[in-house]
């Protein structure tokens, strides 16, 4: 008897309801949590509305000692480094999910997603370390350019870090794919090549997107890489070469100082701006995911 | 069930106590920390670690039962993390602001005098400038290393964050508040910039005195070499003192620690280190 007796029924349905309670309670935490931190930023960026202050932060220089408070080049800097990490990693990690998926022999296949999973596991801290010894002076010699901590060398070890989210993200689209779309192009004398081709990028459109803007927002979210290798002098990523500041790393090297300063209040505007970038980029996946519904060519689940 | 706990660690800590060696006849100001216990935890300045570092370790050598950690996080952190009551004591490169000490109830006890160096690479030919030419380097005016008698490279200057103590001593009384290139790179310690400058044969870039070894270069400044005797006679200007802060009266282990730093003991740490004791 799989449901046994009535009264055990009812202990089931007991544990049930104390599960779903524990997980209601999980929940209600974890959203009291994202609101409060929302509240609390919208409270700290509070002065620089009302004192007027916000022109000053939205401005297009930092030199807090010299009295300019703007953080409009360290939001340049975020974004021209994810934007540049994104367009090194993506082109890869979408090559490494079509090989994997339908091109590999099985145990290269097996190989490679175990190195990806594996990236993953690797704490960013190391692909900084690794980065200012090998990467670093490899850019300053070879490319004599500047001193070798520049956008170019944090866009590139941001690449492989947000290597592995592409890829398993839009890994576990494909794998949603029917597999009678593969099946009847392979009938109809698809190669492989041609079935990629043809076939699964078309269905796969949407996962494509989905896993850039996930990369992208990994990418906007990462503090270390920038900090250790960006060289965060506040000015405007005029060129692949200079030296830039990013969002997150202006933040940890602002955060020291004296609380009453207005350098200490720009680190508020600087949350807040990386709070509703990440925002937005939740909903827009949201409403990617829902307005393409029957695009998808998922099999039924 | 607690008094069973305390009678164990008390005697824990009198076994303990009693198989240490006393052989070094010197260890009077360790003898204060014999019947204390408990974690002593040092955020802060990131000049001060190495003379906590030692500090702490020839502490907890003698007596296991008392735990000291020892961060960094520059000048800034020292002040937030001790006021915020985060950590026992926060340390600063820079005497603190009346806010800061009406803030929180700050107490500041100065250990050591500490000097701020302009340094290169070990590869520079470069070994002394004016305090002018360095004004004028970190403003971006002399960018070739041939222009101060170097070779024809382009200058990489290296700055620190807002929030260093090194940064403050070096931009007043050396660079005079003058600007500093918007290009400069910015590291966030005193060990990061150790690494950049040992990195980078093109670089310069300042660190407190007690950080300098022989992967970077010290300037002279105007011919007046940057070591401890001239920042004592007053021949080598850019000079601060070194405090450890507490929020109001410390207690008794962290009031031990302080005793021991400002001690012969401890002055013999902070002399080999760099630095100069001060009482």
């Amino acid at each position: 008897m799989p449901f046994g007796r009535p009264c055990g029924l009812r202990l089931r349905s007991k544990l049930e309801r104390c599960i779903e309670r524990i997980l209601l309670i999980a929940t209600a935490i974890a959203a009291v949590a994202i609101i409060s931190i929302l509240l609390l930023l919208a409270y700290f960026c509070l002065p620089l509305f009302t004192s007027g202050e916000l022109g000053e932060v939205f401005s297009r220089r930092w030199q807090p000692f010299a009295g300019s408070y703007g953080i409009l080049p360290m939001c340049a800097g975020s974004f021209a480094i994810s934007l540049l990490a994104l367009f090194l990693a993506f082109p890869g990690a979408v090559a490494i999910c079509f090989f994997v998926h339908s091109l590999a022999p099985a145990p290269a296949a097996g190989l490679l997603k175990t190195l990806v999973h594996f990236m993953t596991g690797i704490p960013t801290v190391i692909y900084g370390f690794v980065s200012v010894f090998l990467l670093v002076p490899l850019m300053r010699d070879w490319l004599s350019a500047g001193t070798g901590f520049t956008l170019l060398t944090a866009a590139i070890t941001l690449s492989l870090l947000i290597l592995p989210t592409i890829v398993l993200v839009f890994q576990a689209r494909l794998e949603r794919i029917d597999p009678t779309l593969t099946l009847a192009s392979a009938a109809l004398g698809f190669t492989p090549i041609e079935q990629v081709r043809h076939v699964l990028i078309p269905a796969s459109a949407q996962g494509l997107l989905v896993a850039a803007i996930l990369g992208f927002g990994r990418a906007i979210g990462d503090t270390l890489i920038s900090l250790m290798l960006a060289g965060n002098a506040a000015q405007f990523p005029v060129s692949l070469f200079v030296s830039i500041r990013t969002l997150t790393a202006h933040i940890a090297l602002v955060l020291a100082t004296d609380s009453q300063s207005m350098a200490y209040r720009s680190v508020f505007a600087a949350g807040l701006v990386l709070f509703l970038l990440m925002g937005m980029i939740n909903l827009l996946i949201q409403r990617i995911g829902r307005a393409d519904n029957e695009k998808t060519y998922e099999k039924d689940r | 069930m607690k008094t069973i706990n305390l009678l164990w660690l008390i005697t824990v800590c009198f076994l303990v106590s009693a198989v240490m060696p006393f052989d070094q006849g010197h260890c009077n100001a360790l003898e204060s920390f014999k019947n204390l216990n408990g974690t002593i935890s040092i955020a802060g300045g990131t000049a001060h670690i190495p003379v906590m570092n030692d500090a702490a370790k020839t502490i907890m050598t003698f007596n296991p039962a008392v735990r000291i950690t020892v961060e960094g996080g520059g000048t800034g952190v020292g002040v937030q993390k001790v006021g915020e009551g985060l950590v026992d004591i926060g340390n600063t490169g820079r005497a603190l602001s009346p806010e800061e000490i009406g803030k929180y109830g700050l107490r500041s006890y100065a250990f050591a005098l500490d000097g701020v160096a302009a340094v290169v690479n070990a590869q520079n030919s470069v070994s002394n400038l004016s305090a002018e030419q360095i004004m004028d380097i970190f403003a971006g005016k002399i960018s070739n290393w041939k222009e101060v008698g170097g070779r024809d490279a382009a200058i990489h200057l290296f700055s620190r964050d807002e929030a260093s103590g090194t940064r403050e001593v070096f931009w007043k009384k050396l660079l005079k508040q003058g600007t500093v290139a918007q290009s400069a790179n910015i590291v966030p310690s005193n060990g990061a910039m150790k690494v950049a400058v040992a990195q980078d044969p093109n670089a310069i870039g300042y660190v407190s005195i007690g950080h300098i070894d022989e992967s970077v270069k010290a300037l002279q400044l105007d011919g007046v070499a940057a070591s401890q005797e001239n920042a004592l006679n007053g021949s080598y200007p850019v000079v601060r003192k070194l405090y450890m802060n507490t929020r109001g009266e410390p207690n008794p282990l962290v009031q031990a620690f302080i005793d021991y730093i400002l001690s012969p003991d401890g002055a013999a740490i902070i002399r080999r280190h760099g630095y100069f004791p001060i009482e």
